[in-house]
């Protein structure tokens, strides 16, 4: 790289930077939701996805009304939408626990293929009722281009953004896990049910709450990605892999495994894809977290729970 | 049609039928008249799904999964084109009707519904297919069954079958005269190509590049590809930032395609600042990626909804009529609507549905006008004569069509490419 300027160097190492603290966030947000739902109560959510997707499909519908309402409402719907984005999937991921997952506790594999099949119908689900085609959801003005801290440097403003999101969601998260008393149920609950169960813990009715949290930041999650990707029926499988990866690879139970493991995908993925094509990061990563799960099958940070 | 041969009818009706004839051929001359078809028999010979007063073809695409997406668009085109064509009284007086098959984005199930079109329902003939793996694994069942597809997309070349018409355009249509164009009038010299990992954007960026080094004399700075759903291009961005190409060239698809627009919006690359030509964009895509990220980058199609042609006013007309004001037409789903009439027009040329003698009849027809992109003629080799067209995205989710090239003979097997 001879002929470029250090300005210039120092620039792209910048807003290389930034693409790599982007990348984790989406990660991130793919990932806590699944790390709740898969680390506290050992369900494999193979619909995750398709409710990142519901998110994004309210995001769409209130930036719909929004824009009909006029200018205004176009400037200051987001927040709205994202609050719906959680509330829609939150009592969705309720339903669900309610009358799928309950039944299906203990047989992993069982909750695999039904969820599974969960996510294949509402695909369907959505484009019967949305078309098939994405759906344009309009950004407002504080969302779009870039913030220019010098000549050279652009901070993309939605990836800002999400950055935000990110760290309030995970600090809320922290809190509610580890400062909270419905915290300790869950915690309790994961370490031992049925002892969780003796001292007048209810169980169920906290595995339904964790599930329908999970599901809910998921829908907070589909919600801030209208502003960087696509809003379509299918949009949640491009999601899929990445978020099961983010989370095995930090350890089921361990929420900060998650953070960290997001962090170091997030940053190889983006570093080498700077150097090579995006698909050799992308092969190269992979190869990376085998290796390393091969030789530490428990993830980065294993929790020490008696099973 | 041939309504004034007299045909191998039953003795006794013959004198009933002449005079039907007669006064039919007669309304004919006003109007449509289908009463008057001539004898199965005559018109079918090799056991297709025809009867005396309808002919049964195919429509093969994904209803459901990734592609639903993108075949929706030629699902309604190809529809439209049948119901038009029943109107003016079908093809040798004969009502088309047709049956729909799922592919559901799953190319077996995309081969086993080809058959089941093939030998279960015998239809004359079949609209579909979208991506190339689709119709890569249904051309050994239309081979081995002597069916007839009319495939829509435009794709990457290297492939020719006399059971396969191709609609869109090859990819050395495509790609050539845009390269030309940005040569000459952009002044573009270095290029910087991107695509998703698959085989049509690397067969046409190895054609782009080709021609950029050895025929423009210009450079490729970089060239990369990202898998398929990828979402995630701010590398991508940062490289062509420091590479500073005169264009970029790209052929991102699907929901990654959305997810490139946007990043580049939010990177502060604006067509302003760094010229895009891309060959994966219309009329449908910018539905999804949105008017006010797009705008001012160019694509290369041979097809734009805002063309100032007569017969493409009619078209867009109809369309919307059909499927409501908001419908948009891009480039594949007027390739659909294509299928059709090149079908019909061969098959009443043949005076047959039978699959041989409209591949037969199908050589060099030409449409000087008539079709919504203007002219048209069928090459020998399956693939169509047409004009290509660099139009630049408005900030209405339309393209202005900035330039425009001759008609290009179809060259599926480019050599030194």
């Amino acid at each position: 790289m001879g002929d470029f300027t250090a300005q210039e160097l120092t620039a792209i190492f910048v807003m290389q930077g930034f693409s790599g603290l982007s990348l984790f966030c989406v990660f991130l947000l793919m990932a806590l939701g699944l790390a709740i739902i898969f680390g506290q109560m050992g369900v494999i959510n193979m619909a995750h996805g398709e409710f990142l997707t519901l998110g994004a499909y309210i995001t769409y519908l209130v930036s719909y009304q929004a824009s009909e309402w006029g200018a205004t409402a176009l400037t200051w719907y987001f927040p709205v939408a994202i609050v719906a984005a959680f509330a829609g999937t939150f009592a969705l991921g309720y339903l669900v626990e309610r009358f799928m997952i309950r039944y299906l506790y203990n047989r992993p594999l069982d909750t695999l293929l039904a969820t599974w099949g969960l996510g294949l119908i509402l695909q369907q689900v959505y484009r019967s009722t949305f078309g098939p085609r994405e759906k344009t959801v309009t950004m407002p003005d504080w969302l779009l281009g870039s913030y220019r801290a010098t000549d050279m440097i652009d901070i993309p403003l939605n990836g800002l953004f999400i950055l935000v999101i990110t760290l309030v969601l995970t600090v809320a998260l922290f809190a509610l896990l580890y400062r909270s008393r419905w915290g300790i149920k869950v915690r309790a609950t994961t370490q031992n049910r049925s002892m969780a169960n003796a001292a007048g813990i209810n169980t169920d009715r906290v595995d339904r709450l964790t599930f329908a949290l999970g599901c809910g930041i998921a829908g907070v999650a589909g919600a801030a990605f209208t502003t960087i990707a696509s809003t379509g029926p299918t949009t949640g499988s491009l999601y899929i892999v990445d978020t099961f990866l983010v989370v095995v690879f930090g350890g089921a139970a361990s929420l900060l495994g998650t953070v960290v493991s997001a962090f170091g995908i997030a940053q190889s993925q983006s570093i080498l894809s700077f150097f090579w094509s995006g698909s050799m990061a992308k092969v190269f990563t992979l190869l990376t977290v085998v290796v390393t799960l091969m030789l530490r099958p428990q993830g980065l940070f294993a929790s020490k729970v008696r099973r | 049609m041939n309504l004034l041969t007299p045909g191998r009818r039953p003795l006794s009706r013959s004198w009933l039928a002449g005079l039907a004839a007669v006064t039919l051929g007669a309304s004919a001359l006003f109007g449509p008249a289908h009463a008057a078809a001539p004898a199965t028999d005559e018109v079918m010979t090799t056991g297709l799904a025809v009867t005396d007063d309808t002919v049964n073809v195919g429509i093969l695409h994904s209803l459901t999964g990734t592609m639903a997406i993108s075949e929706t668009g030629s699902i309604q085109a190809e529809k439209l084109a049948i119901k038009q064509i029943n109107e003016q009284g079908g093809i040798l007086g004969r009502q088309i009707e047709y049956t729909v098959e799922d592919g559901a984005s799953d190319w077996p199930t995309f081969a086993e519904k080809a058959r089941k079109l093939l030998q279960g329902d015998k239809v004359a003939t079949v609209f579909g297919c979208w991506t190339s793996a689709s119709r890569k694994a249904v051309l050994p069942v239309f081979e081995q069954n002597n069916g007839l597809l009319y495939y829509p997309t435009f794709y990457e070349g290297l492939e020719q079958s006399k059971n396969v018409f191709y609609t869109g355009q090859e990819a050395t249509q495509q790609i050539l005269a845009a390269l030309n164009w940005a040569n000459e009038e952009l002044g573009a010299k270095s290029f910087y190509l991107v695509g998703s990992d698959y085989i049509w954007p690397r067969t046409s960026m190895k054609i782009a590049r080709t021609h950029i080094e050895k025929h423009l004399g210009g450079r490729v700075v970089g060239e990369d590809y990202y898998p398929l759903g990828n979402t995630q291009f701010g590398s991508l961005i940062n490289k062509i930032k420091l590479k500073r190409p005169d264009l970029v060239f790209a052929a991102v698809v699907g929901g990654s395609n959305v997810a490139w627009f946007k990043q580049l919006k939010a990177a502060g690359m604006t067509a302003k600042r760094q010229p895009m030509l891309t060959i994966s964009v219309t009329e449908d895509e910018v539905l999804g990626i949105g008017k006010q990220n797009v705008e001012g980058f160019y694509s290369s199609m041979k097809y734009f909804q805002s063309l100032d042609i007569p017969s493409n006013k009619e078209f867009v007309e109809a369309f919307k009529a059909e499927y409501g004001d908001d419908a948009v037409i891009g480039d594949v789903t007027e390739s659909a609507y294509l299928g059709p009439w090149l079908w019909k027009r061969a098959v009443e040329k043949a005076g047959s549905f039978d699959v041989d003698k409209v591949v037969a009849a199908s050589d060099n027809m030409e449409w000087k006008e008539g079709m919504p992109h203007g002219y048209t003629k069928v090459d020998p080799n399956h693939h169509l004569w047409m004009r290509t067209r660099i139009g630049q995205w408005q900030n209405d989710g339309q393209a202005k069509v900035v330039w425009e090239s001759d008609v290009i003979e179809p060259n599926p097997f480019p050599e030194g490419y």
